[in-house]
């Protein structure tokens, strides 16, 4: 087993996890350094929410390698180790409905250490401060629910980011607000990991791009080859192949 | 004890357990004989009272397995022993019918002598109890989750149970003892023919309890190899879904 | 652990003064069954002020299944399990935090039907001191483990009619030593009455050591 370069946040071989007895990850290969912005893209079932929760230490990898932050997936201890250094935003919103915008940004925030200052610095960036502080979450909107999540996320201070499918949901201003987001975070020196199918989006912003169908990794390119992959684009790409680098697989 | 899944056998008998099987029915054959015939009624309660018999060694066995169950759930958390597990989930199955068993023969036994179905003595009311505890932990056991929670989850509710029956018996002793105890026992000591016979009873309700168990163990064992061996299938098959899709370039 | 529970009971109890479900529901049921029970014993012949204390405590376990499951209701809403996990709270101080805040809304109903036996019942409560003990005790003991099984139950589709089914076989004993501790207190012969407040104890340590320790292998579901 070769040692985990110091800069490397995540490293996965032949990882394996179980969503019961269903394979959701079966055997993936992932290397993501330290700062770096990856966007997972794939089709629908293709396991990205399950990588991402096990990088967040919340599901078991049952065979191979997995290392995130030093920590080793396999192991039980070591997980519950991951969680708290890790930031995951998933499809659930994690609020509760009864209490306001600011009562669950700063439990959140206090919850994981995060001072009242940091709580109310995030939900200021999230333009939450205002009307919206004293608001109810179940009187929110989804998007604005999202951001509310968001404000929770940002308010951890994680070292490394999972952020499931962002900008769902959100309209023009919320989506820039994620995009926003991201690179600020980045700048920081933050690592982060998006799963989407904003492509055009999340792929401008990314570094680079990993493939992700069937629970594995079909292809996971170097930065030179940036995901700009709009449709439109496809049968273009198709006629330049050549670099061995993408391939185009059959539809049933 | 554990079949290769290679196998498939086609049940879970064995060379022993046919063996331990026979000398069972043997015995219950002796027990029944001396019990019914050959040992003489009590001088109170009369011929109600050969249901010690009965219902001494069953509550016995009933006992056993719970415990069986609880080491097998301490044995899975301590040193995750599949073993262990598969003998907690075998104990208790085997160990509710014996409890109710145990209830329904004290039952018989208590409305002849005592003109009542049901008292409420520390023992019959801990094991009603007991009843109810193991189904829990049965319920608990086939909510669909994966391995590991389930029997994780299992192994915490016999513990639970465990710690609660001891609880239990002492408030309800406390509590009956105040008021006549209506106990079911017999009014003179055992000695002599009866003596054999409730240790005998004893033996044999151990060997018939064992036996049950051994085959409900085999079958709980066969039960998750199936789901094991399923899981590198289900790994290729989950494989073969990417070169199926077709990936934007 | 501690700063944790507090945060945990924190907010339970802010969920609480928001929603007002303890208050709008689960008080109105305690008392409901005080009144059922008057219409399923004849209340002119003293049946129901001998039969106080346990009818009482009937009550509170009933209700005390109705406090869990909402607690542990707000928990399995929309990833606020995983949240939980990821948060970095010490799971024995979440169980500290739940259990508080489910003991803290027992022991007011525990006021609130105190107040409506003395009513309905016409019994006169007398052994103060052991009647307090008793409840406080009793209480601690249901709410630990009721935080046990609901979050086992938690999640699960069939947490509503799982939960009535572990819960209340294990804390029977609770049931019965509260019982007879209240009689004795009501009848004026405290002394018989104290060594069910042990008993009432040791089944309170127990289940919350038993919490501090399992809650956190509880929580994970895988």
């Amino acid at each position: 087993m070769d040692p985990v370069a110091k800069d490397q946040v995540v490293r996965l071989r032949a990882a394996v996890s179980l969503l019961g007895r269903f394979p959701a990850l079966a055997g993936v290969d992932l290397d993501v350094e330290r700062g770096e912005v990856v966007l997972v893209r794939g089709p629908n079932g293709a396991g990205k929410t399950t990588l991402l929760r096990a990088c967040a230490g919340l599901v078991p990898v049952v065979s191979g390698e997995a290392t995130v932050l030093g920590c080793d997936l396999t192991q039980a201890a070591d997980r519950t180790a991951v969680r708290r250094r890790v930031g995951l935003l998933g499809h659930t919103t994690g609020l509760y409905e009864d209490l306001t915008v600011t009562d669950n940004v700063r439990f959140w925030a206090r919850a994981c250490g995060a001072t009242r200052a940091e709580s109310d610095a995030a939900l200021a960036a999230l333009g939450l401060d205002g009307r919206l502080a004293g608001v109810v979450v179940a009187k929110l909107s989804a998007g604005q629910r999202r951001r509310t999540s968001i404000a929770a996320l940002v308010a951890r201070r994680s070292e490394l980011w999972l952020l499931d499918e962002p900008h769902a949901g959100l309209d023009q201003a919320g989506r820039d607000v994620v995009d926003r987001l991201i690179r600020s975070a980045a700048a920081a020196g933050a690592t982060v990991i998006v799963a989407s199918h904003e492509l055009d989006r999340a792929g401008a912003i990314a570094d680079r791009t990993v493939t992700l169908a069937g629970g594995t990794v079909v292809v996971q390119p170097t930065s030179s080859v940036l995901a700009s992959t709009s449709p439109h684009m496809r049968t273009d790409r198709r006629q330049n192949e050549g670099d061995g680098e993408t391939e185009v697989l059959r539809v049933p | 004890m554990t079949e290769s899944v290679a196998a498939v056998p086609a049940h879970t008998g064995s060379r022993s357990t046919r063996l331990l099987g026979l000398a069972t029915l043997a015995g219950i054959a002796v027990v029944l004989v001396l019990a019914l015939a050959v040992t003489g009624p009590d001088k109170v309660q009369g011929d109600a009272a050969r249901l010690i018999y009965l219902h001494v060694p069953v509550a016995i066995s009933m006992n056993v397995g719970f415990g069986l169950c609880t080491l097998g759930s301490v044995m899975w958390l301590w040193k995750r022993s599949r073993w262990w597990d598969t003998v907690a989930v075998s104990a208790a199955e085997v160990g509710l019918v014996f409890t109710g068993l145990t209830l329904v023969t004290g039952m018989v036994w208590g409305r002849p002598t005592w003109g009542v179905y049901w008292t409420w003595d520390a023992r019959l009311t801990t094991f009603s109890l007991l009843f109810l505890l193991y189904l829990g932990y049965l319920v608990v056991r086939r909510l669909p989750a994966d391995v590991e929670v389930r029997n994780r989850r299992s192994a915490y509710v016999a513990l639970l149970a465990f710690v609660d029956v001891p609880i239990v018996y002492l408030s309800v002793s406390w509590w009956r003892g105040l008021h006549q105890e209506a106990t079911l026992s017999l009014s003179t000591t055992i000695s002599g023919l009866m003596l054999f016979t409730l240790v005998l009873g004893i033996a044999v309700a151990s060997m018939g309890f064992l036996w049950l168990l051994v085959h409900r163990f085999r079958v709980a064992w066969l039960e998750d190899e199936v789901e094991i061996a399923g899981l590198d299938l289900a790994i290729t098959e989950r494989r073969a879904e990417a070169a199926s899709v077709e990936v934007p370039a | 652990m501690f700063r944790d529970a507090a945060l945990v009971a924190g907010k339970d109890l802010r969920i609480e003064w928001r929603s007002h479900v303890t208050t709008n529901q689960v008080a109105p049921f305690a008392v409901l069954v005080l009144i059922l029970f008057a219409f399923a014993l004849d209340p002119d012949r003293d049946v129901l002020q001998r039969a106080t204390a346990g009818l009482f405590w009937i009550a509170i376990l009933f209700s005390a299944v109705l406090a869990v499951q909402r607690a542990f209701a707000l928990e399995a809403a929309d990833g606020n399990r995983d949240a939980l996990r990821l948060s970095g709270l010490s799971p024995a101080g979440i169980f500290l935090g739940k259990a508080g805040a489910i003991a803290l809304e027992l022991a007011a109903l525990e006021v609130l039907l105190g107040i409506g036996v003395a009513v309905l019942y016409n019994t006169t409560w007398s052994g103060w001191l052991l009647l307090i003990t008793t409840s406080v005790v009793a209480t601690i003991g249901l709410a630990a483990a009721g935080s046990l099984y609901g979050v086992l139950a938690a999640g699960l589709r069939v947490r509503e009619t799982l939960l009535p089914l572990l819960f209340l076989p294990v804390v029977a004993p609770v049931l019965l030593g509260a019982t007879r501790a209240f009689e004795a207190a009501l009848d004026q012969s405290p002394a018989d009455g104290w060594s069910w407040v042990t008993l009432l104890t040791t089944f309170a340590v127990i289940y919350v050591a038993f919490g501090v320790l399992a809650f956190g292998s509880l929580l994970e579901e895988s």
